[in-house]
Order: structure tokens, then sequence, then C-alpha cells
């Protein structure tokens, strides 16, 4: 135990600092870090390295190579550099690789050498060309910012939404400032240079020249800026060697620091532990590394080799051709666990369980002390968080190991803060191996989230581990396993070597009907990268066809997307589909498709009948459809056209395909139509009065109610109207005119073909009871009994059925019988019937 | 009178659900949304409103947005800049989008959505309020309105728990069932695990039955929508009905309880039975007469106002009734009646048929006559070619030459053909069982196939025994089976297919109906292995009937089910009877 605490340094009265061994790297350098242009991603992302940067033969051995690696050195990608000479790099936040070149040009790589895009700082540049860039990470994502040749500067707050803006001019700057850096300050990015003895803070209305508080005088230039991770914190390194340290916003000084030493440090970064009120930066040279903070001292590390620094949430990394170390302050719990002599609960929890361990009685002398104390929780609790905080898995599992000790003889423990402290370490212990080469602190990858951590491994195709860890944290299938095999998916169809079929086949094996995964992302991608066969395979596993038809139809497959629409019931889509169609293809290639596509047509023909009625008609013809085609006539001559001509004009050529459809009934009433039309018109004309669209029927009611009766006749024995319906007609308007004469007339102008029965009724209904009295006699034997109740003579009615000995014509009177005035008769009936019965 | 449920029949789910939950969204619209204030029924003419901001509620129906079109387009015209905003109900058409952009105004108008699909109009009765689907789907082949199906029983099925016994017959059943089953299968876990509440559903497509939708309705409840027109739960009595100058709208559901006691009466009891009650109704008032100071305090604060209220009811019905024995019970009606059973049963048909003409030529009703045509070519199987032309040339003769089309597309939807000869009819017929073998020919519809599509009543109505053999007098009183909802005279084949289907619980040895269906390939049996379902839930069935059901139907099934101890829920795409599936499907001049 004694040497735990070797490594620690203290600086100032209450603050630790450790520096540990990540990893031995394994990258096989060959030049110094010194010669090439280096880039390393917090959270122990990923580093880039441009061999060469400087070089502009065109001999191809010379030529600059881009390597990226992984924190522990193994190579993830190596590329040839064609392009421009790079003035800087850096990583996004989407761990993507940010290429800075001098004509201001950004090329984005993805973590594996992929080319993904490029962009331009604008045109200016191409010039002035970039003398130097900075990659910045806002809460946007990660910005750019440049300074010209012209000593402008430009940035942008966020890559993934490119917005350039110019910074305004620095009044009498002639030269490069001696350093810079982007600040970024209630979300909007600024820049603070140094020029001279000078401050000067751009944002983009204004340059406004500041001091920092409380500087030291003498101070002739700045060397070296630094800026906290978190922006908060500003540290400035002058050329008197003093080191002046306080807020970003230079309102506050917390400290400064002289260190005597006026060579300019090669990098300056701050080392702090969120909510930690230590603060200290750390400083570099070529052969010296220094720690310094709000006390007379500094702690100093000798550097046997060329290094650099990466930032972190809670400390820097440091690394060089041979190592990779980690420093920061010690967190709490751990320097109150292992400070030396310390009896803090903790500390004595850890001691009385190597003791139980041991087998000795002074586990319990310690238990009891912290229980006496009453601070068994909280030594549990500290236990726990410094676990968290140790490298070392065994470290962690004797922290792990007391805690877990210690719980037992608590009643009340909640055990979430144990079993996720677990679940955590494993992770990130996995994570932390040199294969994959993540060395997240706890604080990072709390910081950073599971999710983020996930979308890294998947981004470095490491699936598998990515499933696991699923799988061991119980992640939602959707959110977790899905989405990974999704991704894998996605990686696997840009595997060119591979057959379509076999793709395709790995793929559905792999994610068979996982849900959330959507084949048609997939497909999607395949689309992307030329694969347009694999597409196709993959939609077909797609579940729901209404995924599949966007993609379709962007591969120009729109025939399959139409009767992937029609599958899927979903009328809108087959709509999209058939609209797309009708541009893409030409008419009669789309009526041709629509005819082997019956429910598309009649949804296609139903948007004609109302928005394109010769589209329509263009339809039908195409189909020799003639009996629609005919239809579409007939309502013309009833919609569109107000003259006479052209209505029937319009029946004409309706009336010819019905001939052409062989419907001759329909051809035939068409032509009828046309006549009757042509005649309504020229009664119109000769009689006034309103005839046209009546039917035939109505029209010969028309003329008799005008009293036309011949022209009646006429039109009647023209159009061949059947002689019932004619008797009726003329019974019925003579009745309305109540020309009873007339009706008699015709009621013997011949025998009735309907009989005398409707004459009856007719009559009745307008309340002619002596009219109707009149036929009720000529009403033959079997219509009798009917047309006597009619007019209401029950007692003859009686009489006819009692004759005729008919049952239910007696039933029928009998139920017509009201009360007190036909009782005798009622009376006659029952005796009939009782006498029909008797015999 | 009402026959009460045995006492050991299921509880109705309470839909009263479907209605907040359709409330609170159009109210969070209007209100929230688009600052709605004043509401206008959309007509095709000029809005007169000065608001600067215009809200239309709609159906996503072309004519509509063709409409909105021409105002906002002549609102430009006028200079005049406002808000527009389109609801769509239940849903919005990419077609309709598609409109508004060839007009010129997509830019102009912003659209939502209403999706309110499930209005419940009584306690067992949830209608989609689409007239539109019989003549979009069964006429004009359009499937648009399948996938609302779908989602109202996804709806259903999230609110009241799976259903783990499902039948369906037909095309259009067949689809919205495998949309449906898809919609749950992606958003599964939701239902999961749930307690099913409604044991069976049966999904029904119109065509299957269209006898009887076209037969005249003599259950009380059927005749007030065939005489009144019962919209959307309530019908407006008029004047000779409310016996004063005014209209009423009454609601009509089972909350009146006069109502509630004669809805599924043979009209010829309800007469007695409206007397009765007024008899007993009279002799409660009577009782205040004897009464002291307390017992008339308790009767006046308590019982009274439930007396005036039956008595207003009853007045009304009573009203109702006198107005529909003047129309109905003249000879015509019974001619009528006469001839629909005959119809149905297969005699007389020459009488049958010259009564038709008859009716023609008398110009009695263009809906009417059409309506019986459709019955007499449906029952038998066609009409034979010399009566179809000389019937549809009678037609024309009466009621305008335009019928022409309405006939084109009666034809079309199988309602009203002509007998083809023997051979060739065969073929039609082979060439669509290889059609319907064809496993994509399952999903597309094929708009003409109906063209092929023979009615075989008669062989069916042998098969399921739908004409009951009567000895002596059908006792409409104290109905024997389903057929008194038709005078005793014929079982509504639709309720036979699904009491027969329940009865076995497949459509096992029903082969021989379905095939005479034409429904081979669209009656689908699906169960679930895991029978968590309670007795009680299995005894509560869902009916989806697709393309409207009438009261008739409605009344056959509530028969139905209190002789078995079920209790039927209705869903229907609209509730419809025979003049609104002629209506559907006549041309009328513009």
């Amino acid at each position: 135990m004694d040497c735990y605490t070797a490594n620690w340094n203290p600086l100032g009265d209450s603050a630790f600092y450790r520096k540990y061994e990540l990893y031995s790297m394994d990258w096989d350098l060959k030049e110094e870090l010194r010669d090439c242009l280096v880039a390393a991603a917090p959270y122990g992302g990923p580093i880039a390295l441009l061999r060469n940067p400087w070089r502009k033969e065109k001999a191809a051995s010379m030529r600059p190579v881009l390597d990226i690696y992984s924190a522990s050195g193994m190579p993830l990608a190596s590329l040839l550099w064609k392009s421009g000479p790079v003035v800087s790099l850096g990583w996004s936040a989407e761990e993507e690789l940010l290429c800075v070149q001098e004509d201001g040009a950004v090329l984005v790589y993805g973590l594996h050498g992929d080319f993904r895009r490029h962009f331009s700082m604008g045109n200016e540049v191409l010039q002035n060309r970039v003398l130097d860039a900075r990659i910045f990470h806002t809460e946007f994502g990660s910005g750019v910012a440049i300074l010209t040749g012209a000593h402008r500067f430009t940035l942008s707050a966020n890559v993934g939404d490119l917005k350039l803006r110019r910074m305004p001019e620095v009044p009498g700057l002639q030269s490069a400032p001696s350093c810079w850096t982007a600040l970024c300050q209630d979300r909007v990015a600024h820049i603070l240079l140094a020029v001279g003895p000078d401050l000067y803070l751009l944002d983009h209305a204004a340059c406004s020249a500041v001091t920092p508080p409380g500087l030291a005088p003498g101070v002739s230039s700045f060397l070296q800026m630094a800026v906290s991770f978190t922006y908060r914190h500003l540290a400035l390194f002058t050329d008197t060697g003093y080191i002046w340290m306080g807020t970003a916003s230079l309102k506050e000084k917390l400290c400064e620091f002289n260190c005597n030493i006026r060579a300019p440090p090669k990098q300056m970064v701050w080392c702090s532990r969120p909510r930690s009120k230590e603060r200290a930066v750390v400083v570099a040279w070529e052969r010296r590394l220094m720690v310094v903070g709000d006390a007379p001292e500094s702690i100093q590390f000798v550097l046997d080799e060329d290094s650099y620094l990466v930032p972190e949430l809670d400390g820097v990394r440091i690394f060089s051709r041979s190592t990779h170390e980690f420093l920061h302050e010690v967190p709490v719990a751990s320097e109150e666990i292992f400070k030396i002599a310390s009896m803090a609960p903790g500390a004595l929890l850890l001691e009385a369980q190597k003791e139980y361990e041991k087998e000795s009685q002074k586990a319990d002398e310690y238990l009891r002390e912290i229980q006496e104390l009453g601070q068994l929780t909280q030594a549990v609790q500290q236990c726990i968080e410094a676990a968290g905080h140790e490298h070392q898995p065994d470290m962690q599992k004797s922290l792990l190991r007391a805690a877990s000790f210690g719980k037992c003889f608590l009643d009340r423990f909640p055990p979430d803060s144990f079993v996720h402290m677990c679940q955590d370490l494993r992770v990130l212990n996995a994570v932390r191996d040199y294969h994959i080469g993540i060395p997240l602190t706890y604080s990072q990858y709390k910081q950073l989230t599971i999710q983020v951590l996930l979308d890294r491994l998947v981004l470095r195709r490491l699936y598998p581990l990515a499933i696991q860890i699923c799988e061991y944290l119980r992640l939602p299938e959707v959110q977790g396993v899905s989405r990974i095999l999704a991704h894998w998916a996605c990686y696997k169809v840009q595997q060119k070597d591979v057959s379509d079929e076999d793709v395709a086949r790995a793929i559905n094996q792999k994610l068979g009907d996982t849900p959330g995964v959507s084949y048609s992302d997939i497909a999607a991608r395949a689309y992307g990268c030329g694969r347009t066969e694999l597409a196709i395979k993959l939609l077909e596993y797609e579940p729901r066809s209404g995924e599949q038809v966007p993609l379709l139809l962007k591969m120009k497959r729109s025939k399959l997307a139409l009767s992937k629409a029609i599958e899927s019931g979903d009328t809108d889509l087959v709509f999209t589909v058939l609209l797309h169609l009708k541009n893409e293809l030409n008419r009669g290639d789309f009526f041709m498709t629509l005819r082997n596509q019956p429910m598309a047509l009649s949804l296609y023909r139903q948007f004609c009948k109302h928005q394109e009625l010769e589209t329509l008609k263009d339809l039908y013809n195409q189909d020799d459809n003639h009996q629609e085609l005919g239809s579409f006539h007939i309502r013309a001559s009833y919609a569109a056209e107000e003259r006479i001509e052209g209505r029937v004009a319009a029946l004409q050529t309706a009336a010819d395909a019905f001939y052409k459809a062989k419907n001759e009934f329909a051809a035939k009433a068409t032509e009828d139509q046309m006549r009757l039309l042509r005649l309504q018109r020229r009664l119109e004309d000769e009689l006034g009065g309103q005839f046209l669209d009546l039917s035939l029927h109505d029209t010969v009611t028309t003329l008799i109610l005008g009293g036309h009766n011949k022209r009646a006749e006429q039109l009647a024995r023209d159009f061949r109207i059947p002689d019932k319906r004619l008797w009726w007609l003329k019974l019925t308007a003579l009745a309305d005119l109540e020309d009873w004469e007339e009706l008699e007339k015709f009621s013997k102008s011949k025998k009735s073909p309907i009989g005398y029965l409707p004459f009856v009724e007719i009559c009745m209904k307008q309340h002619n009871k002596y009219e109707a009295k009149k036929y009720a006699s000529r009403v033959g034997p079997e219509q009798k009994v009917k047309a006597l109740l009619l007019v209401g003579d029950v007692a003859q009615a009686a009489d006819v059925a009692i004759e005729h000995r008919n049952e239910a014509e007696l039933s029928l009177v009998l139920s017509h019988c009201t009360g007190a005035t036909d009782g005798a008769t009622a009376d006659k009936i029952q005796r009939a019937r009782a006498q029909a019965q008797k015999k | 009178m009402a026959f009460p449920h045995r006492p050991d029949a299921p509880e109705l789910p309470d839909f009263s659900m479907l209605k907040r939950l359709a409330r609170d969204q159009l109210i969070y619209l209007l209100e929230q949304q688009h600052e709605v204030d004043k509401l206008y029924k959309v007509e095709n003419k000029p809005a007169l409103s000065s608001n600067e901001q215009l809200c239309f509620l709609v159906r996503p129906r072309i004519k509509n947005m063709r409409y909105i079109a021409s105002l906002v387009n002549s609102d430009k015209l006028a200079g005049r800049t406002r808000k527009y905003k389109v609801i769509f109900s239940p849903q919005k058409f990419y077609a309709c989008e598609m409109v508004l952009e060839e007009e010129g105004i997509y830019g102009d108008v912003s659209c939502d959505e209403w999706a309110f699909s499930l209005l419940p109009l009584d306690v067992d009765l949830l209608s989609m309020e689409l007239p539109e689907f019989f003549r979009d789907y069964f006429l004009e082949g359009d499937q648009r309105w399948i996938n609302t199906v779908a989602q109202a029983l996804h709806l259903l099925s999230t609110l009241y728990g799976p259903f783990p016994n499902c039948y369906g017959i037909g095309r259009c059943a067949k689809m919205a069932y495998e949309l449906w089953r898809n919609l749950e299968e992606e958003e599964d876990g939701e239902t999961k695990g749930r307690r099913p509440e409604i044991g069976h559903i049966f999904l029904l497509d119109r065509d299957v039955d269209f006898v009887t939708a076209l037969c005249s309705q003599v259950v009380y409840e059927g005749l007030v929508d065939d005489t009144f027109r019962i919209k959307c739960g309530s019908v407006d009595f008029g004047p000779e009905v409310t016996s004063s100058d005014k209209s009423l709208k009454v609601l009509l559901n089972a909350e009146d309880k006069v109502f509630n006691e004669i809805r599924n009466e043979h009209f010829s009891n309800v007469f007695g039975f409206l007397s009765q009650k007024a008899r007993n109704l009279q002799a409660q008032y009577d009782r205040r007469r004897g009464m002291d100071i307390k017992q008339m305090k308790n009767f006046v604060s308590q019982e009274l106002k439930g007396l005036k209220q039956e008595h207003r009811l009853l007045s009304l019905h009573i009203g109702a009734c006198e107005s529909i024995m003047k129309k109905k019970t003249k000879q015509d009606f019974q001619e009528l009646i006469k001839t629909e059973h005959a119809l149905l049963e297969g005699f007389n048909i020459r009488e049958s048929t010259s009564y038709i003409e008859e009716h023609i030529d008398r110009q009695v009703s263009p809906i009417e006559s059409l309506r019986l045509m459709c019955l007499l070519s449906i029952t038998e199987n066609g009409l034979i070619p010399k009566d179809y032309r000389s019937l549809k040339t009678q037609y024309l003769q009466s009621y305008g030459p335009e019928h022409l089309l309405t006939f084109s597309n009666l034809r079309r939807a199988g309602l009203l053909t002509e007998q083809a000869p023997g051979d060739t009819l065969t073929a039609v017929e082979s060439k669509v069982s290889k059609l319907v073998t064809d496993k994509a020919a399952g999903k597309i519809t094929d708009a003409f196939s109906s063209l092929a599509k023979r009615s075989n009543f008669r062989a069916i109505s042998k098969k399921l025994n739908l004409i009951p053999r009567v000895d002596g007098e059908y006792d409409l009183k104290v109905p024997r089976d389903m057929a008194y909802v038709f005078s005793g005279a014929y079982v509504p084949l639709s309720c036979r297919i699904i009491e027969q289907v329940l009865e076995r619980r497949s459509w096992q040895g029903l082969d021989e109906v379905v095939r005479l269906l034409n429904c081979s390939d669209f009656a689908f049996t699906d169960m679930t292995k895991e029978d968590k379902a309670s007795s009680e839930s299995l005894r509560l069935i869902l009916v989806v009937f697709l393309g409207g059901c009438t009261f008739s139907e409605i009344s056959a099934l509530r028969f139905l089910g209190r002789e078995k101890g079920y209790r039927f829920i209705f869903l229907t795409t609209a509730v419809t009877n025979s003049a609104r599936l002629m209506e559907a499907m006549s041309e009328v001049k513009a």
C-alpha cells in the first residue's frame, strides 16, 4: 500500500496529481512526432499523423502520408496525401478528420481514411493562403477557425451546417499574432489573439482590446495561450516566463506562476477535473513537463521523448513514440482512501476488508471504528466511487470488494450504485483494452454516454463488442442491438468483393426479423454504393411494402414500385408512384403499365374524372374500352355542352362507341335520346315551355297537360311507347287535368290494356268518387271487389265476394268493415263464410 | 315487449371513450391549433365570412379540393389575402394535395388531419360515417378507405384488447384484415398481454349479401330509416309527426327508453305496444289522484319528470307510427312487400316482372323501381335478355335517358345484370378461378371481376334455409328466428352466415356456400392458440360491415344474440338502406 501513492505529486497543500501509463504504443513510428502534423481526438479518440507535411517534392516516396491510429497505436488507416499542402488537422465531434489545406479547402475523412466530403473556407483564402487553423468544439458541433495570409480570421461554428463568418479586422495588425485561440462563450464563437503586449477579442461585430486583470507588468509578448476543455478558463504564457491563469471572460484572475523559463513552450493545456476547485495548467517544452497551479512550487516531469498533449475533460493525455500516459488530479475519493495515514471511512473499510481476507480479527476492529462513527454508508460510497477512478482492474476489484464487504453490515443500502459501477467498469475495461484503444476515464464515459460510446464502437466497426455491451447492459433492442446490426449491414453492403446473393443472405441471417431494423435503410445504403441489384434483394426482406416504394422509385424501378405500392394497400403510396410514372414514362407506356394494374388504373381514373377529363378519354381509347368511352361521352353531353348541337354530337359519338362495344341497346337508347332532344328543341320553339331534358314519359305528359293531344299521340307512335304505358300516362295526365270528359272518351276508345281498376284508383286519388264509380262497374270480375272497396261500396263488395265464394276476398272486405255502419255487411259475410264451411 | 337479454349476457365495452377521444382532438385542432370560432357547412357556394382566416374541415375528396381552390382563387382575384387551413378527416390523401398543387394554391393553404374514424352511434353501434365507401370500393374499385378501416380496427384493438378469433368473407374484408394485421405487427407489444374484451370479430363485405340490403325494412328502426332517413343516429321528424308546425330533431338510441323497446320490433306490433304503454302512462299519472300532500310532493319531485319525458317520447313515436302507417299501409305497400317476398322465394317471377314494369310505367319512384329491378336480377342470377332490355327501355322512358349510365354502373357492381348464355358463363368462371388461384390476384382487385360474379342466391337460400317453412301464421309477436325482421319471409343472408360461422367457429362445412358466393379465396378464419379470453368476452362479437349495414340486419343479430346469449357490436362504414345503395349507384345530372 505504501507504494501506491508513489506516483502522486502534491501541488500546493490540497491536491495531488498523478500520471500513469495507459498503453505502451504499438505504432512503430519512424519519424519524430515533431516532424508530423498531429491531431488527437478527445475522449480517448484516434490519433492522426501527417508525415512530411511540408515537403513539396513531387516524388511519390516523399509525398506526405496520412496515418490514423487508435489511442493505443493500432493502425486504422494509412493513405498517401495527394491533395494540397495541409496547414492543420483536427477531429470533429463525430470523429471525422478535418484537414485544413493552405488553399482554404477542408477535406473530411472518416476514421478509416475514407474520404467523406470537402468544403471551402471562402474564396478570399485562395489568394491569401491559410496561415494557421484551429478545430474547436462547440455545443453545436465542431468549428473551424482559420487565419489567412492577410491576417484576417474566418470561422464556422459548425461544419455540419456550414456558415462562414468573416471576423472583423484587427486594427494595425501587420504580422501574424504571436498566438491565438478560438473561444466559445454564450453559444458564440470568438477569437482571442495576442499581438505583442496586447490582447484582442474578436467577435463577429467588433474587435476589442482586452486586458487580463492582475497581469504582472513587463510583458512584451504572449507566447502561448490555452483555453480549458469547457471554455471556462484561460491561461496565458508570456515572454517573461510568467503564466497568468484566469477566467476565459478575462474578468477574474485565479492565480499566477512564474516559471522563469523564457523559451516558448511547445504546448500548454489545462488539466482540471469537473467540479474541482483546483486549477492547473500543464506546460510542455522539448524535454520538460511542468504542472503549475495555485502553489509556489510546480510539479516537474522530465520528458524522455518528443511528446504530445491532448486535453481531456478531467486531465491530460500525453503520448510519445513509445508510451501513452494520463495525467490528472487525484479524485477526492481516491485521495481520501489512499492518502498516507488516512483515517477516512473508505480507507478504514478497505483496510478492514483486507484484514478480513487475512482472517484477522483486526477486521472487526476497523469495522467497529467506522460503525461507531456512523460512517459505514459513506465508506461504502467512497470505495465504490474510488473504484471508478482506478485504471487497474486489480485495484478496482479490491475497492469493490471492500464496498461489497461493507455493504453486508448495512441494513438498507440501495444496490444500484454498486451494480452500476460494476457494469460501467466492465464496459470501460473492455474498451480500454489495447485492441480497442479507447482509454476513457469514468467521468469521460459518463459525459459521453453509453449511446455515443456505442456509436464510436460502430464507427470503428467493432460490431461484436458493441452488441455484447448492449446485451450485457440489457439495452432495449431498438436502441441497442438492432441499431448496431443495421450499421453492420450498412457496412456489409459496401464490401464490393462479396456477391449480391451472399451479402443479402448474410445480412438476412444475422438480422432476421430483429425489431427496429429497417431493411430499406440498408438497401438505400447499398444503392448509394451503386449496388442496385443488392438493394432490390434487400428490399425483398422489408416487411413493410410502404417502406420499399420510395427507394424503388429512386432506383428507377417504378414498375416494381407500383406493384409493391399496390401490395401495401396504401392508396396514397400508389398515387405517388403513379404520378412519378406519369412523368417518367411516355403516355403510351404509362397507360400500358396501368392496364396491367387494375387497382392503380381505377385510382388514376378517379383522379382523371375530376381533374383531367381528356386523359380519361385517352385511357379508354387506349384500352379500346368502347363501353366506358360511350358512357364518357354521354356524361359529357350532360355536363359540358350547353348548346343542343354540341350535345347531340356528343351523343352521336357515344352511340358510335356503343356500337363498337357491341352494346346495341345502349346505342339505340342513345340514338333515341338524340331524336328526343331534337324533338324537344322543336317543341320548345313551336309551343314554348320547358321540354328539354324531360324524360320521354314526362314529355308526353307535358304535351297532354298542355292540351296537345295530337302531338302526344304522334310522339308515342314515333317512339313506340307501349300501350300499357301510354294508358297509364294518359289516365294520370287527364285525371290531373280533371278533364273527366276526355278521360271517359279515352276509356272508351278501345279496351283498356291495363284494365279499369287503375281508372278507379286514379279517380279516387283525385277524390272524384262519382267518376270512380263509373269505372268500377267496368272492372273485370277478379278485381271487382277491390274496385268496389276503393270507391267505398262495402256492401256491394261483400255481395260480389260472396258471389265469388272467394275466401281471400271475403276477408279483405271484412277488414274494411268499420264498426257501426258496416255491421250488417260484416254479419252477412260471416254468415256466408259459415255457409261455405258447411258445404 | 323488448326481450331481455339472458342474465349471463356479457357487458358491452364502453365506447364513450371513443367519443371523448375524437371530441378532444377536434376541439384541440379547432381552438388551439387554428383558433376557429365559428362553423359553417361546406357548400358549393362562395364563403360569406369576412374573417381573416378560413378553416375547412372536409373529407379528403377531389371535389372538395376544387371547391376550396375556387374559393381561394376568387379571393386572389379580388385581391384579398386570408389564411386558409384545411383539416382532413379521417386522413389526408396525396391526391388531394396534388389537386391543390395543380390548382396553384398549395402554398396558400396549410393542411392538418383529424384522425376521427369511429363514431359511436349507440351502445352497440359504431359507424365510420363513410357512406362513400360503398360507391368508391364496390363501383369504382378504389381501395383508399380500406386502410382507414384497418386503422379503425387497430384503434379498437389497442383500446379493447386483441381479438382472439377472427373470421371474414369478401375481398375487401380480407384486405382490410391483412392491412390491420400488418399494423398490429408493426406496433406489436402494445396489445400483447392484454386481456381480450371482445372475443370474436367478423368482417363481411356488403357485396356478399346485396339481397338483404335491397329489401324493404319492416322492423321499426329500419322503417324509420327508410321513411325519414336517420342521419348520424338522429332523425328529423317533420310537422306531420310532431303534430305542431315545427320539425324536431330526435336522437334515436338506447337512451330513448321508448324507442329502445320498439326499435327491433316488427312494425305490426309497434302500435299495439305504444298504445299499451300510453295506457300505462295514463295510469301512472292517474295515481296522483287521492294522494296526500307528502305523496304528491314525492311524485312531483321524483317521478313526474320521468313521466313527462316518457310522455313526450311516446307521443313522438306514436306520431311517427301514424305517419308511417299513412304511407305504408296502403295497398301499394302490401303489393310491394308481396312482390318482394315472391322474388325472395322465387315463385311467380313473371307476375313480379310485370309488377315491376307497371311500377316503372306509373313513375312511382325512380329509386324504388331500380331497387326492384336489382332485387329481381340478383335473386334470378340476372335478368333474361328480353326483360333486361324491355325493363331498361321502360325505365329510361320514365325516368330519363341519363340513367343509361346508372345501368352501366349497376352492371359493373353486379347489381343488375343480364343472364349470360350457359357456355360463356363456364368460360368466365374458369377464367376467374384461374385468376384467383394466382397468388397475387388475392391482393389485386379487379374492378371488373364483379362482372363475372354471379349471384347464386337461390342455391344459397336453399343451402342455408333462408326461407323458413311456415305452417300457418308466423307469429311476429314471438319471433322464432331472424326471419321476423322480414315478416317471417326471409332470414337475412348476412346474418345467417354469421350465425353459422359462429356456431362452427370456422367456415368448415360451408364450402359450398362460400363457393356459391364466389368468395372461395376470401373466406378466412384466424384463431390465436393461447386462449386467455374469458368465457364472457367470447360471447362478445364485433361484426364489421364493409360497405354499410341496415338496421334490419342489426335487429336480426340483436335477436340472435338474445337467443344464444351473445352480445353483438356493430362496426359499419355507414348505416345504409336500399335507397342509399341505389342512390350511390345512380348518375344524376349535374
